[in-house]
């Protein structure tokens, strides 16, 4: 069964009805389970499971130390083309904002690499806007060649390609990819992405499927946590999540918890995700998969960050640029607008000041 | 008389091998080493980061200590071969730990994979360690495909459930004519005195020190079991009856 195929079964489910049916006792009962339902998953997440969200991010941190110990894995993202063929409304990169599009030529890359080496960051994030005419594929192959030359992990986060394409990169060096479904909600989706080759909403809910089929190592899924209401979004993940999971037993799996931050359209979130419902969505995913890779970037604070590390944490991202070519240049306008700043040591020591240890190297490409 | 476990020309004084990738900081690894007596730790090349001597987790190792390379990462066969030349080349050994992991829910090995890689790699004159599931029939193709000890899991790793498939590992040691070193699972020096009671030659521990909120005193707890586990194999157990040997007996008269 396809993921959109699982999903579909959802389609009449009353996500209020259900919430409001969960009382207390089934919170405590779930929190003693070893192994978790997708409806338990569901139940942590509703308004009742808030109360509950000490115990859940005990629960969260005693697994996530014997999964994966106390290290948080660094990256830093690289983007190369803002150019893109769609309107998405929250993004910085649409079609209908007026900015300055770029796209980095291999020399650019390999200077903005050298700036990220000198950081002493190993795992990479290639990143583009959506424009295959402008970052062709060979390109992008072109890209990964260049990047092997300076870090020994290369995750992509493009436009979504088919099994072939994914083959072609993952030759090339690529080890992972990252790619947000922005909302799970399929008729939010077409009124969000109305054209473009991201208007087709099945086709990138299967992209990882893709990826995973071209042997890609590591899958990462998200959301994009504003566009929609917050139970439904983060139980959808957790579900593609542990979709693939099952599907791909030989990859590792990651989830990212993306806020909406402010961008170039002014785009306002439909909802706010409080701190606390972030805490309890991070939570309530490593209780429901317990080997699951977590991620969270520079949209948040430093601050912030520093206390999200004991609760399930496993990769960070870095002294962020979401600028084309951003490491090397004046800056431009960005995809959205950065909110932890600080420099590659300072998030190392804020890492170690939490007790945990930043690994700047997990892998190398063979 | 001194009790030294030889592997093939390793010789280890200490039946007591460390993990080395869940540490919340690089620079505890020479006390934890220290207070658990081992000699040996492993470490997986995926965290070798030569480019970078401060933070190289090989740095953190003191120079007395032998370092056992693990192919943690390694998808198949081909890969963990790969990836032990690497680790042969950046560190001069011949020591490598074959971890083939096709399952990253459980982190269970692959068996069969495993068994083609330590084939491949004995051929090339490794000392192989096949990190497996605790079974006979894998067991035996490892040992006749060159491996020099057999490294069962004793629960799922990271779990700290101890040693849940003991009656599998009995049977390790009662057939497979190599050294048993019990890799994961372990959570209590009480699990490692049990395995080398059992019989078992060493045990491997990482997760059961780094998650303990004193991984220092947990790693001299952890020495001090094994020496006592080892003593006790040793030495020999009295039997042991379901029914009671009185020492008046009440029939004595009888004789």
């Amino acid at each position: 069964m396809t993921f959109y195929n699982l999903k579909k079964q959802y389609d009449n489910f009353d996500f209020d009805e259900f919430s409001n049916s969960v009382e207390c006792l089934d919170i405590e009962k779930i929190l003693q389970k070893d192994s978790l339902s997708a409806t338990d998953f569901l139940s942590l997440l509703t308004p009742k499971a808030l109360v509950f969200v000490e115990q859940m991010a005990q629960k969260a941190h005693e697994i996530s130390v014997r999964q994966f110990g106390k290290n948080i894995i660094l990256y830093a993202p690289l983007y190369v083309s803002n150019f893109c063929i769609n309107n998405c409304v929250y993004c910085g990169f649409s079609t209908t904002n007026n900015i300055k599009r770029e796209i980095l030529t291999f020399e650019e890359i390999e200077q903005n690499c050298k700036v990220i080496c000198e950081y002493g960051i190993r795992h990479i994030l290639l990143v583009c806007g959506e424009s295959p005419e402008k970052t062709s594929l060979d390109y992008l192959e072109k890209c990964i060649l260049v990047l092997k030359k300076y870090f020994e992990c290369i995750d992509i986060e493009i436009y979504p390609l088919d099994v072939k394409g994914y083959e072609k990169l993952q030759s090339a060096g690529a080890e992972g990819l990252t790619i947000y479904q922005e909302t799970y909600d399929k008729k939010l989706y077409k009124t969000l992405h109305t054209k473009g080759a991201k208007s087709n909403y099945e086709y990138r809910l299967e992209t990882c499927q893709r990826a995973g089929l071209a042997n890609f190592r590591n899958l990462n899924v998200g959301t994009l946590l504003g566009l929609n209401d917050f139970i439904s979004e983060i139980f959808f993940t957790g579900l593609h999540a542990k979709y693939l999971q099952d599907f791909f037993p030989s990859c590792e799996i990651g989830m990212s918890f993306p806020r909406l931050r402010p961008t170039i359209s002014h785009y306002q979130p439909k909802t706010q995700i409080s701190d606390k419902k972030l805490v309890q969505a991070i939570c309530a995913v490593r209780l429901f998969i317990n080997r699951i890779n977590i991620t969270v970037s520079t949209r948040e604070s430093n601050e912030f960050r520093k206390k999200l590390v004991p609760l399930g944490i496993t990769k960070m991202s870095a002294a962020s640029r979401v600028e084309v070519g951003g490491y090397t240049k004046n800056y431009g306008d960005g995809q959205f607008k950065v909110n932890d700043t600080t420099t590659v040591n300072e998030v190392k020591e804020m890492i170690y000041k939490a007790g945990y240890q930043p690994v700047l190297k997990d892998w190398m490409i063979l | 008389m001194e009790d030294i476990l030889n592997i093939q020309g390793l010789e280890l004084k200490s039946r007591i091998m460390i993990g080395s990738g869940k540490f919340p900081n690089n620079s505890l690894i020479p006390e934890i080493i220290s207070a658990s007596g081992s000699e040996i730790i492993t470490v997986a090349v995926r965290r070798f980061d030569f480019g970078n001597p401060k933070e190289n987790i090989i740095s953190f190792i003191p120079k007395n200590i032998k370092i056992m390379p693990n192919t943690s990462g390694a998808r198949n066969a081909v890969e963990a071969v790969r990836i032990a030349k690497i680790a042969q080349a950046a560190c001069a050994t011949d020591l490598i730990k074959i971890e083939i992991i096709t399952d990253n829910k459980y982190l269970l090995p692959d068996n069969y994979e495993t068994a083609k890689a330590c084939e491949t790699l004995a051929k090339e004159n490794f000392k192989v360690f096949p990190y497996m599931n605790a079974d006979l029939s894998a067991a035996r193709d490892m040992k006749n495909a060159g491996a020099c000890a057999i490294m069962p899991l004793g629960s799922p790793i990271g779990t700290n459930r101890g040693l849940e498939a003991k009656a599998m590992i009995e049977i390790l040691i009662e057939e497979i004519k190599l050294p048993i070193i019990v890799d994961a699972g372990i959570g209590k020096p009480s699990h490692a005195c049990k395995a080398l009671e059992m019989g078992c030659a060493a045990v491997m521990i990482n997760t059961a020190i780094s998650s303990s909120k004193n991984p220092i005193l947990m790693a001299q707890a952890f020495k001090n079991a094994v020496a006592a586990g080892r003593k006790s194999f040793l030495a020999g157990f009295g039997e042991t009856s379901k029914a009671a040997k009185a020492s008046s007996p009440l029939t004595g008269f009888l004789e």
